[in-house]
Order: structure tokens, then sequence, then C-alpha cells
């Protein structure tokens, strides 16, 4: 672990606000204005394509980077430099090395994830992928490389498992972290394959599964069966990092080396299992979930029909209940990983996109919630894009 | 030889729906193919030399299993997007 030195938290954003929206059916641009009160949507962009995530470049807060593909088509990254008013492709997408003849290789199904890379490292990015791979970009986006050795490790590879060994879209490699202190300290999770990382700019890792369960009656020593769904750093304090688990919701200090199940204090008849996970831009004890019913079959829906977030502002020691404005009944919907996210202004902008086409939005902090827009395509990714700090 | 593109491709091909190559193999035409414009061959062409999952390719109605497939300078190639998607 690096230095335990805390970041400068950054001051409140005061600009205007923009959802940048990845869909089952292609991608939009939801504008608000500076006080958050009007937003207009964009009309679609790559209609028809699945936009697994869209993200800005938060270093010239012009360019943003699509992880698309189709579903006849192969997986690609588009690239637009001019806030999404016109888009390129990636010379050399993700792509696995070539394995010899007879060999049995790898090939991308689809880029899942984006991170852009460090503050002082302009043209940077990472991308993760389902088979799981972790690659990188340092022009852009234009070419991608495989990223340290992981891709090809026999240990990786195990605890990578095979297609069969994911959700049903295929496993997935996610939560790429940077630490805004240092370029070089870098986190990668992988569901299922545990979460890790590395000090020294990804020439080695480490693997930090302690404290963490895995389903009953497995062994939580095979890193192959954690599968954490989504792990945030807190920027506020890089030292503390949180999670949502599939089994459970997760705090580590990194002084303490080990997950605390924090969701053991969520309600009984709700639990602790979903898949977002949301931090405070300034605090590094407030962050929100937004539960599913992870029971039987896994429904992955809200409990009950009932959504609601839960904001814990104690790290994780208590949580209250935030479901004021959404429907009280037969809302039969969720939230994905990448679709529930914050903005930096205060009080803070929550955002989220469900299953079923809508983005909702509070400006409270998550104490009363509004529909900003209906009839989407299922929605995959709601990241917010700050465009004047 | 002419090689049909169909609808989600001609993004690449600036809405052309036949385009003209050449090779001597299935390889060669879709180098080609991607020289002339770039891209396209990884969106139906795996890393691994393998025709994508959803998508079929037909040289003179006979379906190509691998890309060493020979061809001739008067066949006629179709790239075919198979039913899949919703």
């Amino acid at each position: 672990m690096p230095r335990s030195t805390k970041a400068t938290s950054p001051q409140p954003a005061t600009g205007s606000v923009a959802l940048l929206i990845g869909t089952r059916k292609g991608a939009f641009i939801l504008r608000g204005d500076r006080t958050r009160r009007t937003w207009k949507l964009s009309t679609p962009m790559f209609l028809g394509h699945i936009v697994h995530h869209l993200v800005l470049d938060p270093r010239n807060r012009r360019t943003i980077l699509m992880a698309a593909r189709t579903g006849h088509l192969g997986p690609t990254v588009f690239r637009s430099t001019d806030f999404g008013r016109t888009w390129k492709e990636a010379k050399k997408p993700p792509a696995f090395p070539k394995v010899p003849e007879g060999q049995q290789g790898r090939a991308v199904d689809h880029v899942f994830w984006l991170t852009p890379g460090h503050m002082s490292q302009p043209g940077t990015w990472y991308a993760g992928t389902s088979p799981q791979g972790l690659f990188r970009s340092i022009d852009g986006g234009v070419t991608w490389e495989p990223f340290s050795y992981i891709n090809d490790d026999p240990q990786y590879r195990e605890w990578m498992g095979t297609v069969q060994d994911g959700t049903p879209d295929g496993p997935k490699l996610h939560s790429i972290l940077i630490d805004p202190r240092d370029p070089a300290h870098l986190y990668f999770a992988m569901s299922g394959g545990g979460v890790h990382e590395s000090v020294d700019g990804g020439r080695t890792w480490t693997t930090i599964v302690q404290g963490l369960e895995v389903v009953e009656g497995f062994d939580a020593a095979n890193i192959a069966f954690h599968d954490p769904h989504c792990v945030r750093l807190c920027l506020s304090n890089p030292d503390r990092l949180y999670q949502q688990n599939h089994c459970g919701i997760y705090r580590m200090d990194r002084s303490e080396g080990r997950w605390i199940r924090i969701g053991k204090n969520m309600p009984k008849k709700v639990g602790d299992i979903g898949f977002p996970m949301v931090l405070h831009p300034r605090d590094p004890d407030t962050a929100w979930v937004f539960p599913m019913d992870g029971s039987t079959v896994w429904p992955r829906v809200s409990p009950g029909g009932k959504p609601a977030a839960y904001v814990t502002r104690t790290s994780g020691k208590t949580w209250t209940r935030q479901d004021k404005g959404f429907p009280r009944a037969n809302a039969w919907w969720t939230v994905k990983r990448q679709a529930m996210t914050a903005d930096a202004h205060e009080p803070v902008g929550l955002y989220l996109g469900t299953t079923s086409g809508e983005i909702w939005a509070s400006h409270t902090g998550g104490t009363s919630w509004t529909c900003l827009a209906r009839h989407l395509p299922e929605i995959y990714s709601v990241e917010v894009a700050e465009l004047k700090r | 030889m002419n090689v049909s593109i169909p609808t989600p491709l001609r993004s690449y091909t600036a809405g052309q729906g036949e385009v003209p190559a050449d090779g001597t193999s299935l390889e060669e035409v879709l180098v080609t193919l991607d020289r002339r414009y770039p891209g396209i061959r990884f969106r139906i062409i795996t890393e691994q030399d393998t025709i994508r999952k959803h998508i079929r390719i037909f040289v003179n109605g006979e379906q190509a299993q691998h890309l060493a497939v020979p061809v001739q300078p008067d066949d006629h190639i179709h790239i075919v997007c198979a039913l899949s998607g919703g």
C-alpha cells in the first residue's frame, strides 16, 4: 500500500452538467443547465448499437469515448473530440493477441468499462473487456494494447474463468481505479475474480479480498469465487474503498487491509445485494447503494417492486432509505453497476438510469427524486460530465 | 469480384451495398477491404482470425467456414449478418 496522505477534496463544481447515457440501443446525452433544473435530451447516437459505457475525458472536457458493439458486429471504441458532435472509430480497438495455429485464443466480445487515466497522463485510458481483459491506450483511445501481464498469466486466467463462469452476458473486468495522488497506483475488479491492486504501474498486482464473503458453500480462499460488482475509490480519501459485491456491501480502509461488510447494517428485508456503488465527492463517510432482489433465482429487480436508494453518512454504520419520488409499488426495474453516479456540485446531484429506460435525479443528496427522462432503451451506464468547474 | 455488404457495415463503405475487391483467398479479400474501409474487418473477424459468431460469409452461395477459402476473380462474396441481436 502506498502513502497514506489525504488527497485534497475538490471544491464543489458550479458549471452545467451533462449525463452521458449508454443503452442497449444507442447513446444519448442529457444536458442540464447550471441550476440542474432544465434538461434537454439529445437525439440517439449510434442508434441500435449496444453501448456499454460512455465517458468524458475530465482532462479536456471535450473528448468522449464510447464502448460499443451491435448484436452482430464485433466490439469497438468510438471517439469524439467535440463532445459528441462527430465520431471516429478507434484505429485499433482492444483485442487479445493472436495465438499460434492449433491453440485456443480469446476474442473480445465487448468492451465493458472505460476509465480515463491519471490527470498527469493526458491521452491515457484504460479499458476492461468481456471475456476479462485489461487494455490501455496512450493516444487518447485511437489505438489499444493489452496492459500488464494479467491477460495471459496462467493464475489470472484461472481466476478469470471461462464464459460460463460469469453473468449471462459474460464475465467482466471493471472498476479500473486510479489513485488521484499517484498514476502508478491502480486497482481493477473482475466478476468473478476478485479485486486487485498495483502500486508500480501494473508491473505487479496483489489480490485484496480479505474479509470478502463468497457464495455459501464455496471456499473464500479461491479468488475465482469472489464477485465484486462495483468498486469505488474515495477521491476525498483515496485510502478508502467501497464495494458493492455479489455477497454484500463492503468498505476497506487501507490501513486496516481488510474489507468490512457494512451491508450487515442494512434492513434485513431489503438485504445488501445490488450493483452500483456511489460515493460523495467530498465526504468519505457518505455513500449510496441501490439494492435489488438477490434472492432465489436472482430476479434483479427492486425488492418488492419498491425502488429505493440507501445512503450511509457514517461510513456504513447506519443506512437511511431514500425513496421519495420513486414509484411506491409495482416498479420492477433496477440499476446496473455503471448506471448510478454523482456530480460534484453542492448539494451533490445523484443520477441513475433504470433497466426500464428512465433517468432519475436527486439534487438533495437523495432525499427526493424526480424523473428526468423516460422511454429510453434499457440503460447500461450513466456518467456525469462536468462541463466546467 | 464483388462483395455484398450488409446494412450494418455500410457505414464503412459510404452506403454502398456492393463493392469490388480482389485477392486469391477470402483472407486476402478481407485485407483488401480493410485497407479501403479501415476497421471493417475487425467487426466481422475476431483477433483469432475466426468469423464472428453472428456473421456468415458465402462464396458463390457456399458458406465459408474459415478465411483460407480460395476465391476466383469472377466469384461473388456475400457477407451476411445472421439472424440474431434482438
